[in-house]
């Protein structure tokens, strides 16, 4: 039986979460006051490369770029699921944009081997550009699906199928393998077999005492490793110019509210008529 | 094609779990499905995990190391009978009732102790390609035909099985799809209320006076219950108490009573109050259904390759105030086990049913269960009972020397208790006779405890809720259908508004006014007390849903 072979992409994003974040006075993020954790959205690419794990055996690879410290986020990853860690890492990868990190990754995921498919999850909590997930599948010109909300695999056929939502549709889509996939906030991953929940169980157990013990599958590769045109990766290969960063606007402290009487339809109407003025603009 | 398991195992209590190891221990791959998020999350119990020393086929039989590696509470070495007659209380040792045939009487909470249970079944099974999936609602057998070949479940594909064992409990979903029973008359059950409550353990070990592994159980009988056919129970925990009243259900629905004011009652009594040293700190509140064995307990447990076990086959005995449940559970998931490993060996599986059959009526099991008919048909006649009230319940008679003397052997003779008739003289009569003729008056300067009432105890719960989905339908919402569910489901209340049900005044298109009854299935704690009180479509919420106690 041929296994498929995925590779997950992730990252570290600064922990969001009521308690953790932490702010400087200028409202930026205090990046040095916050901890930063597994993406949230790379969750569910790790939940839809576990859900193929299950189904088709094979190897789950974990590919990062970031600092060497990100070996926690990788560990963080590999709680949910994952077989090997790799951390893009050198000084000269600083500062990259969308499209030079998605060149790093892609020379990172060559040099490991190409896999059947690469998943990415929906956005990163920080920049969220949605841009590195596509660009990497451009980088290695492998067919893209994106906002996946569940998939299967054909392995005689080298296929995958995937359902992806399109605004208020869902659409089947197609593609040969190998392939990259972008899950969806909502993809779902699928057990409707005892056998399949039980070898989930015994997986999930695995990969936690794996994680827990990172250090005999982890690897760190830095630009030499990689062989990668130092152009084209790093500040030197980022074409994105930020122009300007605007904070969000504050809302106003105190606000005025005018009471109205649900039951009197009159009132109600005026509400309505306000809104649809505001609206409007 | 489904999928296809030697041995698949629905409910992932004490029942379920001794069949599922014995299968995986001798080299069945086995399957084990609980619709709750872990084994526990579902369960309450009453107390006492006895041991038999008249059945090899204990929780030891399984793990000869049980007593040193499971979350056991204490073993209850003492047991006491206090009957209560208003303030007066006279106490009774009924430690060598408790003793009949017991080798262990290990107070659980089941949270812990069936995740210990389940984590070791686990382990086993997975040896052989199986194990336990949590969050799975099987919620009938798979027929082919007429015949029963596995298992349909709520979130999987239907599984195939050579024997499926029913352990889903008293509302087993898997015993009324197969026809082996239904909900049948209030009279065929118990309903259970319990709280545990925390004391610290040194001023738990200094009031009951208990040490070390040790300690000691406590029942209360009399008037305090409205003469409800039932009473109270106390059990030492290593750090909480278990606390609880049983009552026959047509019991407490003849009396249009609320069975968690009963057990109110008995918290704040102030005999109560004097035992716990005025401490009281409520931390859960549970219910169950308890099958009355007697009544409800199958003669024939099994149909085609599905043997129930425990609960689900109503597998439960009182012998007077002594309550066994879960050592016979676990006694018949070995003995279903076996049937199937010894109808395997010699290929003739459509034996199994049978041979279960034979292996329980010829175990403690059986007797207990189906034993002394003739004498307690004639002990339940009405008749002998009232002479012998007549005379038993005399003051003078119980003052006397002589007929303390007589009232201690009756109440200590496991003979006299296991067919002693259902009756208010045995629940109610004699206790309220004795306590009343030979009791100390009881006063308590301490104030009485604070209960919670029952919103509170509901909004202590820990739910997964299932919006949209209600597992209960009011079939009929007319009160005389009903309305009885207002006062008799543990978790609503006529004071409450955020009970299950209620009651709420409608009015027709006419301008009549009437009242009907509603249901909110949010606070629901799965006892099924409202499936036969109540004209309900009743079913057990799909897997991972519901209530999950953290005690139990």
């Amino acid at each position: 039986m041929h296994s498929m072979n995925t590779v997950v992409l992730v990252k570290g994003v600064p922990d969001f979460r009521e308690g953790k974040v932490s702010f400087k006075e200028d409202n930026t993020l205090n990046r040095g006051a916050t901890p930063t954790v597994l993406n949230p959205n790379d969750r569910l690419a790790l939940a839809a490369a576990l859900e193929l794990k299950v189904k088709h055996g094979g190897s789950v690879r974990l590919v990062s770029m970031g600092p060497p410290n990100y070996k926690t986020i990788l560990r963080e990853a590999m709680e949910v699921c994952g077989d090997e860690a790799y951390l893009l890492s050198d000084r000269m990868m600083g500062g990259a944009d969308t499209l030079a990190t998605a060149e790093t990754i892609a020379a990172g995921i060559r040099k490991i081997g190409l896999p059947d498919l690469v998943i990415a999850g929906f956005k990163s909590a920080d920049g969220e550009t949605g841009q590195t997930g596509p660009q990497t599948a451009w980088v290695l010109d492998f067919p893209i699906i994106t906002h996946v909300v569940s998939l299967e695999v054909d392995e005689k056929a080298r296929l995958v199928r995937a359902r992806r939502t399109a605004g208020d549709d869902i659409e089947e889509i197609e593609a040969p393998l190998p392939c990259f996939i972008v899950t969806d906030p909502g993809f779902t991953a699928v057990f409707r077999s005892a056998t399949n929940r039980l070898r989930l169980l015994r997986l999930g157990e695995e990969t936690v005492a794996r994680a827990s013990k990172i250090d005999s599958v982890f690897k760190m590769w830095g630009v030499a490793d990689l062989g990668v045109d130092p152009k084209k990766i790093g500040l030197k290969g980022s074409p994105t110019i930020v122009n300007k960063v605007e904070p969000i606007p504050v809302a106003a402290k105190e606000r005025t509210a005018q009471v109205v009487d649900a039951k009197d339809a009159g009132q109600l109407d005026e509400v309505a008529r306000r809104i649809v003025q505001l609206v409007r603009g | 094609m489904a999928e296809k398991f030697e041995a698949v195992v629905v409910g992932a209590g004490p029942a379920g779990l001794a069949a599922a190891y014995e299968l995986a221990r001798n080299g069945t791959q086995v399957l084990v499905l609980e619709r709750g998020k872990f084994p526990g999350a579902k369960n309450v119990t009453g107390g006492i995990l006895y041991g038999q020393s008249n059945s090899p086929f204990n929780l030891d039989y399984l793990f000869p190391d049980f007593e040193k590696k499971a979350p056991l509470e204490r073993d209850i070495k003492s047991y006491v009978m206090h009957n209560i007659a208003g303030d007066k209380v006279k106490s009774m040792d009924i430690t060598r009732l408790h003793d009949h045939k017991t080798s262990y009487a290990w107070s659980v909470l089941r949270v812990p102790f069936d995740k210990w249970f389940g984590e070791r079944v686990h382990r086993e099974a997975e040896k052989h390609g199986g194990g336990i999936l949590t969050n799975v609602r099987a919620k009938a057998p798979l027929e082919d035909g007429n015949r029963i070949v596995g298992v349909v479940t709520d979130e999987l594909d239907p599984i195939k099985a050579d024997v499926v064992i029913a352990a889903d409990g008293a509302t087993s979903d898997l015993v009324r799809t197969a026809g082996l029973r239904g909900w049948g008359p209030e009279e065929h059950w118990f309903q259970g209320v319990k709280v545990v409550a925390r004391m610290p353990r040194t001023l738990l070990e200094q009031r009951f006076n208990v040490s070390g592994r040790e300690g000691s159980g406590h029942l209360f009988a009399g008037d305090l219950f409205g003469g409800c056919r039932g009473g109270g129970f106390l059990y030492t925990n290593k750090d909480t108490l278990s606390v609880g009243t049983v009552f026959h259900l047509d019991s407490i629905t003849a009396k249009k009573t609320e069975p968690h004011k009963y057990l109110d009652r008995l918290i704040k009594h102030p005999f109560f109050t004097n035992l716990t040293g005025g401490h009281y700190d409520e931390a859960e509140y549970s219910a169950k259904l308890i099958p009355d064995g007697k009544k409800n307990a199958l003669r024939f447990p099994y149909r085609d390759n599905l043997l129930a076990v425990g609960d689900a086959a109503g597998q439960m005995k009182a012998a007077g105030p002594i309550i066994k449940g879960m050592n016979l559970g676990i006694t018949a998931g070995i003995l279903a086990a076996q049937a199937f490993l010894t109808a395997k060996r010699q290929r003739r599986l459509h034996h199994m049913g049978p041979l279960y059959g034979s292996y329980l009526a010829n175990s403690y099991v059986g007797s207990e269960l189906f034993g002394k008919r003739l004498l307690r048909w004639l002990a339940g006649w009405r008749l002998p009972n009232k002479m012998l009230e007549g005379f038993v319940t005399r003051p003078r008679f119980i003052r006397s020397k002589f007929g303390q003397k007589r009232i201690q052997r009756m109440v200590s003779s496991y003979r006299l208790a296991s067919i002693a008739p259902d009756n208010d003289f045995v629940y109610v009569g004699l206790p309220t006779a004795v306590g009343r003729a030979i009791g100390d008056r009881v006063e308590s300067e301490l104030p009485a405890a604070k209960t919670r009432p029952i919103d509170d105890r509901i909004a202590a719960l820990t739910y997964d809720t299932d919006i949209g989905r209600e597992h209960i339908v009011v079939r009929d919402a007319s009160v005389a259908a009903s309305g009885l569910a207002v006062m008799t489901c543990p978790v609503s209340s006529p004071d409450s508004s955020r009970g299950c049900y209620r009651l709420e005044k409608a009015r027709d298109a006419s301008g009549r006014e009437s009242r009907r009854v509603v249901l909110d299935t949010q606070p629901c704690v799965e006892c099924g007390t409202c499936a036969i009180v109540a004209a309900t479509d009743w079913n057990t919420p799909r897997g991972g849903k519901g209530v999950q106690y953290q005690l139990g």
